[in-house]
C-alpha cells in the first residue's frame, strides 16, 4: 500500500543530499579528529591519552582555554549593556528611523571582519583617533597603549559582534505588550523598578539568545583576538593554529580542538538550559 | 499616555541611561566604518589619524597590487561556487524540512544548523587531516566543500522561514486545480520562497567571501583567500593599501546591501 503524503508536505527524502554532504565532509572529519587526537605521537604509531593528559596536567594550556572563556564572557557581558539599551532606543524610535537605524546595525555584519578589525587598529593606535583626542584635551601627555591591551580587545570585539546581540533583543522588545509597562508604572513602581521587573525579565529569551550568539562568536574571532590581542595574549583558536600549522603536532592540535569544542558545547548547553528557563519565566 | 509621576527622577535618570548607551552605540558601530573610510583617503604613509592631508594615492596603489588581485578572485570565485552549492543542497532539505512533523526532522535540522555554533577553527583543522589522509591536495574543490559546511546555516535559516511563512492553501488549491508537485513547486512555492533564499544566498555569499578559520587550513599559496592575505599583511606592517582595499570592500558591501534590501528585504530576515 502507498502511503499518502499531503501536497503541504514535500518528505524527508530531499534532506538525503544535504545529509551525505554533511555526514562525509563534516561528521567524517570530526570523527577522524577524535581518532588522530588518541595517539601518542606525530606518527600516528601508538594509541593513548597522553595528549589530553599534556593538556590537563602541563598547566600551559589549561589556563589558554580558561582566558579564552573568560573573554568571551568579558566581551559578552558589555555587548549586553550596549545593545540591550540599542534595542530599547530602537523599538521606542520613529519607523522612518528604525529603517535608518537597522542599515547601521546590519551593515557591520555583513563587512569584512578583517575590515571591521583593521578600523579598531586605526582607532586604537599610538597615532589613533583615541590617543589624538586624549592629547589634543591635554588628558594625558604621551600616546596611551591601547591596541595588544586586554581592554581594547574586549571593546572592539564587543564592537565587532554587536549586531548578533542587538538582532534578538529587538525581536524580543518588540513582543512586550506595551500595556504591561504602563500597567506597572500606573502601580506606582519606579521606572528602575519596572524596567529591572517587567522589561527584562520578559526579554529573558532575547537575552540569552544574543548572548549566546556573541559569547560562541567572540571566542572563536581568531582575526580580532590575533592583529588586536598582538603577540603577547594566546588564545585558543590562535593556540590551535600554532600546534597544527607552525608545529604540525597534528595528534596535539587536535586534541586541544575537541577540548575546546567541548568546552563551546557545554557552555551553549548552559545557555540552552537558561534559554528554556527563561521562557517560562517570560510566559509567566 | 502621560501621567505625572512617569517624568519622576526615576523615570529621566532610566531614560538617559539608555539613551546615552543607544548613542554610544550607534557612534561605537558607525564610528570604524567612518574612521577606515578617512583613513584610506590620507596623502600620508601612516594610518594617524586625523590624516595630514588628502589623495587617492592608495587606492592607485591598489591598482598595482597583484598578490590582491590574485586573493580577491580566488575569494570570489569560493564564495560564487559556495552560494550555489549551498543553495541546492540547503533549499531541498529546507523543503524536506519544513513543515515536517517527524521527529527526524528537528534532529535533522540541528544537525545542519551546528557548524553555526561549533567552533569553525576546528572544523578547518579536521578538514584538512581529512583531505591530507586520503590524499587529496587542498583546491579550490575542498575550500569549497568545506565553505559549504559552514554556509548551509544560513542559507537553511531563511528558506525554512520563507517556507513557514508560506500558506498551504495555495499548494492545497494549485494541486486540486490538477498541479503536480513539482509544477507547484515551480509556479508556487519557488516564486513565493525566492525572496528568502536569496537573502540566504547573499549572507552565504559575503560570510564564505570573509570565511577565516576554515580557509586557514584548507587554502595554500596558489589558493590565497583575500581575508587571510590582509591578516598576514596586517601583521607584518600596518599597511595603508589594506586600508584602501578596505575603503573598496566597504562600498561594495554598502551597494549590495541596499540593492539585495530592495530586492529581498535582507534587514527583515537577518533577525
Amino acid at each position: 500500500m502507498r502511503t499518502f503524503t499531503p501536497v503541504t508536505v514535500y518528505g524527508l527524502r530531499f534532506t538525503t543530499p544535504l545529509a551525505a554532504f554533511f555526514v562525509l565532509f563534516f561528521l567524517a572529519p570530526l570523527l577522524l579528529l577524535l581518532f588522530i587526537s588518541l595517539h601518542n605521537d606525530t606518527a600516528l604509531t601508538e594509541f593513548g591519552f597522553s595528549q589530553y593528559t599534556k593538556f590537563f596536567t602541563e598547566g600551559f594550556a589549561l589556563p589558554i582555554l580558561a582566558d579564552t572563556l573568560w573573554l568571551g564572557v568579558q566581551v559578552t557581558l558589555l555587548s549586553l549593556v550596549l545593545g540591550y539599551a540599542l534595542a530599547w532606543a530602537f523599538v521606542r524610535s520613529r519607523p522612518s528611523v528604525q529603517t535608518v537605524l537597522i542599515m547601521i546595525i546590519v551593515m557591520p555584519l555583513l563587512t569584512s571582519v578583517v575590515v571591521r578589525t583593521f578600523a579598531w587598529i586605526v582607532i586604537l593606535g599610538r597615532q589613533g583617533i583615541l590617543n589624538t583626542v586624549l592629547m589634543n584635551w591635554e588628558w594625558i601627555e604621551t600616546p596611551a597603549r591601547l591596541l595588544y591591551t586586554r581592554s581594547g580587545l574586549v571593546v572592539a570585539l564587543a564592537n565587532v559582534q554587536l549586531p548578533l546581540m542587538v538582532l534578538p533583543l529587538i525581536t524580543a522588545l518588540q513582543r512586550i505588550e506595551p500595556n504591561l509597562e504602563d500597567a506597572s508604572s500606573i502601580l506606582g513602581a519606579s521606572a528602575w523598578r519596572t524596567f529591572f521587573k517587567v522589561t527584562l525579565p520578559l526579554t529573558l529569551p532575547g537575552v540569552v539568545a544574543g548572548c549566546l550568539l556573541t559569547f560562541a562568536a567572540s571566542i572563536t574571532a581568531f582575526i580580532s583576538q590575533s592583529l588586536i590581542g598582538g603577540g603577547q595574549m594566546l588564545f585558543m583558536p590562535m593556540y590551535i593554529y600554532q600546534q597544527a600549522s607552525t608545529l604540525q603536532n597534528w595528534p596535539y592540535a587536535a586534541a586541544i580542538s575537541l577540548v575546546f569544542l567541548v568546552a563551546v558545547m557545554g557552555c551553549v548547553s548552559v545557555f540552552n538550559i537558561l534559554g528554556r528557563l527563561s521562557k517560562g519565566y517570560a510566559t509567566t | 499616555m502621560i501621567i505625572g509621576h512617569r517624568h519622576s527622577l526615576s523615570d529621566l535618570s532610566l531614560r538617559i541611561t539608555l539613551w546615552g548607551l543607544a548613542a554610544l552605540s550607534i557612534i561605537l558601530l558607525l564610528a570604524p566604518t567612518l574612521v577606515v573610510l578617512i583613513v584610506s583617503f590620507t596623502s600620508g604613509f601612516s594610518l594617524k589619524f586625523p590624516p595630514p592631508g588628502y589623495s587617492l594615492r592608495w587606492y592607485e596603489a591598489l591598482i598595482d597590487a597583484w598578490q590582491l588581485h590574485f586573493a580577491a578572485w580566488n575569494s570570489i570565485k569560493v564564495a560564487a561556487l559556495t552560494t550555489l552549492l549551498s543553495v541546492v543542497l540547503g533549499v531541498s532539505a529546507s523543503l524536506g524540512i519544513a513543515r515536517s512533523e517527524k521527529a527526524m526532522a528537528r534532529v535533522l535540522d540541528s544537525f545542519f544548523m551546528s557548524p553555526l555554533i561549533l567552533p569553525a577553527l576546528a572544523f578547518g583543522l579536521a578538514s584538512l587531516i581529512f583531505f591530507s589522509e586520503l590524499g587529496i591536495p587542498v583546491s579550490v574543490t575542498t575550500l569549497v566543500i568545506g565553505h559549504t559546511v559552514v554556509c548551509i546555516p544560513y542559507v537553511m535559516r531563511t528558506t525554512i522561514a520563507a517556507l513557514a511563512q508560506l500558506p498551504a492553501t495555495l499548494l492545497e488549491s494549485s494541486a486540486s486545480l490538477g498541479a503536480d508537485r513539482w509544477y507547484s513547486f515551480r509556479r508556487v512555492t519557488l516564486p513565493l520562497i525566492a525572496p528568502g533564499v536569496g537573502a540566504g544566498a547573499f549572507i552565504a555569499f559575503m560570510s564564505s567571501f570573509d570565511n577565516v578559520p576554515v580557509s586557514l587550513f584548507l587554502r595554500d599559496a596558489r589558493t590565497d583567500m583575500l581575508p587571510i592575505r590582509m591578516w598576514q599583511d596586517l601583521e607584518g606592517k600596518l599597511d595603508v593599501t589594506i586600508a584602501a582595499l578596505s575603503g573598496v570592500m566597504i562600498f561594495a558591501t554598502l551597494i549590495l546591501m541596499v540593492v539585495m534590501e530592495k530586492l529581498t528585504g535582507i534587514t527583515k530576515r537577518m533577525r
